[in-house]
């Protein structure tokens, strides 16, 4: 059992079985104690914000802890609360700033409460997920300064108290900027050797801590990959475990000086005897490190935050906006302009070799196929025109707008119409094999895996049609689905944004949703798929890198403007449009910033990578071949 | 019969999907099973549709005075329990295409959630392993917490598709010890992930395919711990059945010491 103290909503839902028992706003404890709402929910615990009614002039906040113990067994009952009762005592006794007080325990209805100072503010781990690029070395320094010192604190503590649990989520920067330790997992009981036995955190715990082992030095390794986790950016939970020195903090982070490096791996060594050998040492190592002033941490910031920017190889100039991705083929890059032309250009100089002129703007990107390059267009007409010399070879009519992006496959063109059908045309002759009904516009382009395809339309749903163009299963998402699904070949799974603002995950072969993962805006962008990863935008401004098989975020990336622009992926780097007028080159694995390109207007259009160069569009009318 | 009537007959009627084998055994050194395991198997055929959900559990408790036994039942019913009221109950009901369904992933997520909640507070103390593969038609989705484990035998072939969140495991990973060295090792029992551990439990989230012909194997350690890879790839090769495969997998464990109790379910996709 242990003392949570913690002080935010934890990240997992809870199941609605969880929230039985708990506490109601308005509910008074001790004749004093109002609730007001839950801070946190565990299996152990429910801590609530409460206002302390003694004070009636002010809103004095405390937070209540309320031990849960619906053990069947009296004994084991007696033991959890003897145990509650022991721990808020000895918290009780210990006064340091980065600790929060504790003001009151009592019991009331067979449960046990504990109120403590309520600490407004976020914990590290969310600091760092909401931020981009590093934190300034001289800033985490200090951070480390009073990290060493409350364990300092613990560790002289008669007898001596282990934290156990030291990680950027049980520790809170106050509205003052200072740290604040919560989450005393004090009473922790190991058992060595025996099954049953659990060790503090995954990632952040040392190896002598799964043998049940905790000392002073095992906070001191926690404290150090902590520390390597705020610097580097990269989560120990998801790297082997214990592989900090295979990943050295100047590897990921340049920007940190070789001795506060060292500092920090000294605490990360693998054998107790060899790390600091108490925390009060390290500190005086840290405070020998401290710049002669610590003043100016904006500057520093800002400026590893803003990366340079990128010199394009060339730029072409289209009449009109850019709303989609180009295409390639055979040294020639192929744009639509929302100008009604098609253009093709040299790619490697971006000289303008011929266009094909249609009568209505052409939001969707131009499909190379063979030797042809189909395009659609506001005309209601799709077209087949030769790669090479831009003459045209069949046109197919529709009854609406064609906004999705045809797709070749089988000796077959795919593509979906505001008329709301999807059709399936002949490459060769244009004609129309077969279409498919659907409830609204189709404007989302087809994803083509193990002889299946995957569409979505305005009004929601997404479906599958085998080739024949049978639905075998459709999906109802509750708003338009314009981004255009991804087939992962590997999972079997399909990914696809809704305007609902959720992505989702769903089986291949059943329709079953798998996962799905909330954005807070719309979703239009179309995800990408690399390595296990789906990359995508919203219009709530972030990039988001989530887990193919789960749907769990892994990292995000804020631009100022919304992410329609569907991203790309090449050599560990992601390239996407921004509604802010930016094209961002991110690194796919820590998900900060490499560079970013500042273009005249929005971009929707979405980038497309050949030899180590992006060409992408933007509302500027321009076209940019970019070094990647 | 001419050959010709008798394919078409045979084309016109369903083979099962899904067989099932199912063995649980004390072992010959441990007083109590304190392993769990739960089976659901459903068969549906109608409109043109054959359909096969399945759902397998099994759970390995521990914990002194017969809490482990306690905490692996316990598991093992609260998982089956979620599950089949947030995607079997949903599926009769045809509402699993709609976007306010509970996604198979959080399903799993939440019932072993459940499942620790419950286990923490009834029976403190006391923890248990927990693998379950939830089975719909040709794709499994497994949620894994501790060290039993799961097994995909196809085209001679065996994979380990469950990591153990045991200590040693962490070891082997590092390449501190061997595989070897780890199968002898002292506190090759130790967890550092149960299920009744409590708050911010991390689950192991798997998707699968089961191509026709392949057998899924989820075992307590009491099997895998007895039996080196070779052996259980073997039996799942040569053996008839599913049920015949469970049979022989406990009497090899047993033949190998018993030392501790063995569960094995055997979920055979049938085909070629």
């Amino acid at each position: 059992m242990s003392l949570d103290t913690r002080q935010i909503q934890p990240t997992k839902p809870t199941s609605p079985g969880g929230v039985d028992g708990a506490l109601a706003p308005g509910r008074v404890l001790q004749d004093r104690y109002e609730i007001m709402g839950i801070l946190g929910l565990g299996g152990m615990s429910a801590v609530y914000q409460a206002r302390d009614r003694r004070f009636p002039g002010v809103m004095k906040l405390c937070a209540v802890k309320e031990m849960k113990s619906h053990s069947l067994d009296p004994q084991m009952r007696q033991i959890a609360i003897q145990n509650f009762e022991r721990e808020a005592n000895i918290l009780a006794t210990l006064s340091h700033p980065a600790i929060p007080k504790v003001y009151d325990y009592f019991s009331e209805e067979a449960r046990s409460y504990l109120v403590m100072e309520f600490i407004e503010g976020r914990d590290l781990e969310a600091v760092l997920s909401e931020m981009t690029g590093f934190l300034p070395q001289e800033q985490v320094l200090e951070w480390a300064i009073q990290l060493c010192d409350v364990l300092q604190f613990l560790h002289d503590h008669n007898p001596a108290i282990i934290f156990r649990d030291m990680k950027p989520s049980n520790i809170m920067l106050d509205k003052h900027g200072r740290l604040r330790l919560i989450d005393f997992g004090i009473a922790k009981n190991f058992q060595p050797g025996q099954k049953g036995t659990m060790i503090g955190t995954e990632g952040y715990s040392p190896p002598e801590q799964y043998r049940g082992i905790a000392d002073q030095r095992t906070d001191i390794y926690a404290l150090g990959a902590t520390l390597h986790h705020v610097l580097t950016r990269q989560d120990p939970r998801v790297e082997p475990p214990f592989s900090f020195h295979e990943r050295p903090i100047q590897g990921a982070n340049p920007a940190v000086t070789s001795e506060y490096a060292q500092a920090i791996m000294r605490a990360l060594e693998y054998e107790p005897d060899r790390r600091w050998p108490s925390a009060e040492e390290m500190k005086r190592a840290l405070t020998t490190l401290r710049p002669a002033s610590v003043s100016h941490y904006g500057a520093r910031a800002t400026a590893h935050i803003d990366s340079g920017e990128v010199q394009p190889l060339w730029t072409f100039a289209c009449e009109d906006e850019i709303r989609s991705a180009p295409a390639l083929g055979d040294g020639v890059v192929y744009v639509c302009s929302y100008d009604h032309n098609l253009y093709a250009l040299n790619s490697t100089t971006g000289k303008f070799l011929w266009k094909y002129a249609t009568d209505g703007g052409i939001a969707g990107s131009p499909c190379v196929s063979e030797d042809r390059v189909i395009i659609g267009s506001d005309d209601r007409i799709v077209s087949c025109v030769n790669a090479q010399t831009g003459r045209i070879t069949w046109t197919c009519p529709t009854q609406g707008r064609v906004r999705s992006s045809p797709r070749a496959q089988y000796g077959h063109i795919f593509f979906g119409s505001d008329d709301r059908r999807l059709y399936a045309v002949n490459l060769q002759s244009g004609r129309v094999s077969w279409k498919v009904e659907a409830d609204g516009p189709v404007r989302s382009s087809v994803a083509i895996g193990d002889d299946l395809l995957y569409f979505g339309d305005e009004a929601g749903s997404i479906y599958c049609l085998d080739i024949r163009g049978t639905i075998k299963w459709r999906y109802s998402t509750k708003r338009a689905v314009t981004s255009s699904p991804v087939f992962c070949q590997e999972l079997q799974i399909v990914v696809v944004g809704s305007q609902d603002g959720t992505v989702y995950g769903l089986d291949a072969q059943s329709g079953w949703v798998v996962w799905r993962f909330r954005t807070g805006k719309a979703v239009i962008s179309s995800p990408c798929e690399a390595d296990g990863a789906i990359y995508i935008g919203s219009a709530d401004t972030n990039i988001y890198a989530l887990e193919a098989k789960t749907g769990r975020q892994i990292w995000k990336y804020a631009t100022d403007g919304q992410v329609n622009s569907s991203p790309a992926v090449a050599n560990g780097s992601l390239y996407v449009g921004s509604v802010d007028g930016m094209v961002y080159s991110i690194d796919v694995k820590t998900g900060t910033l490499r560079w970013r390109l500042h273009t005249n207007g929005p971009v929707i259009s979405s980038p497309i990578i050949e030899d180590d160069v992006v060409f992408i569009g933007s509302n500027d009318r321009l076209v940019y071949a970019l070094p990647i | 019969m001419p050959a010709a009537e008798i394919s078409q007959s045979a084309s016109q009627s369903r083979v099962r999907q899904l067989q099932v084998g199912h063995v649980s055994d004390v072992g010959l050194v441990r007083p109590h099973n304190e392993d769990a395991s739960l089976i659901v198997e459903s068969v549906f055929e109608g409109d043109q549709a054959a359909e096969t959900v399945g759902l397998f559990v099994v759970a390995d408790g521990m914990g002194g005075h017969q809490a482990g036994e306690v905490a692996s039942a316990l598991a093992a019913r609260i998982v089956a329990g979620s599950l089949m009221q947030e995607v079997y109950i949903p599926y009769l009901r045809q509402a699993t295409h709609q976007a306010d369904q509970l996604p198979l992933t959080e399903a799993l997520q939440q019932a072993v959630e459940a499942a620790n909640q419950a286990v923490h507070e009834q029976v403190p103390g006391s923890g248990t392993t927990l693998t379950c593969a939830l089975v719909l038609n040709a794709r499994a989705y497994l949620a894994h917490v501790g060290d039993s484990r799961a097994y995909l035998y196809y085209n001679q072939e065996l994979k380990q598709i469950t990591r153990d969140h045991s200590y040693v495991d962490k070891l082997v990973e590092l390449g501190q010890i061997s595989v070897e060295a780890a199968a002898v090792h002292p506190q090759r029992n130790v967890l550092y992930r149960a299920v009744g551990q409590g708050d911010q439990l991390e689950i192991d989230i798997h998707l699968l395919d089961l191509p026709p012909g392949s057998r899924l194997l989820l075992c307590s350690d009491g099997l895998w711990g007895m039996l080196a890879d070779s052996i259980i790839q073997a039996v799942l090769a040569s053996a008839r059945s599913p049920q015949d495969a469970c049979q022989e997998l406990i009497a090899a464990a047993n033949e190998a010491g018993g030392r501790d109790n063995i569960t094995a379910v055997v979920i055979e996709r049938v085909g070629k």
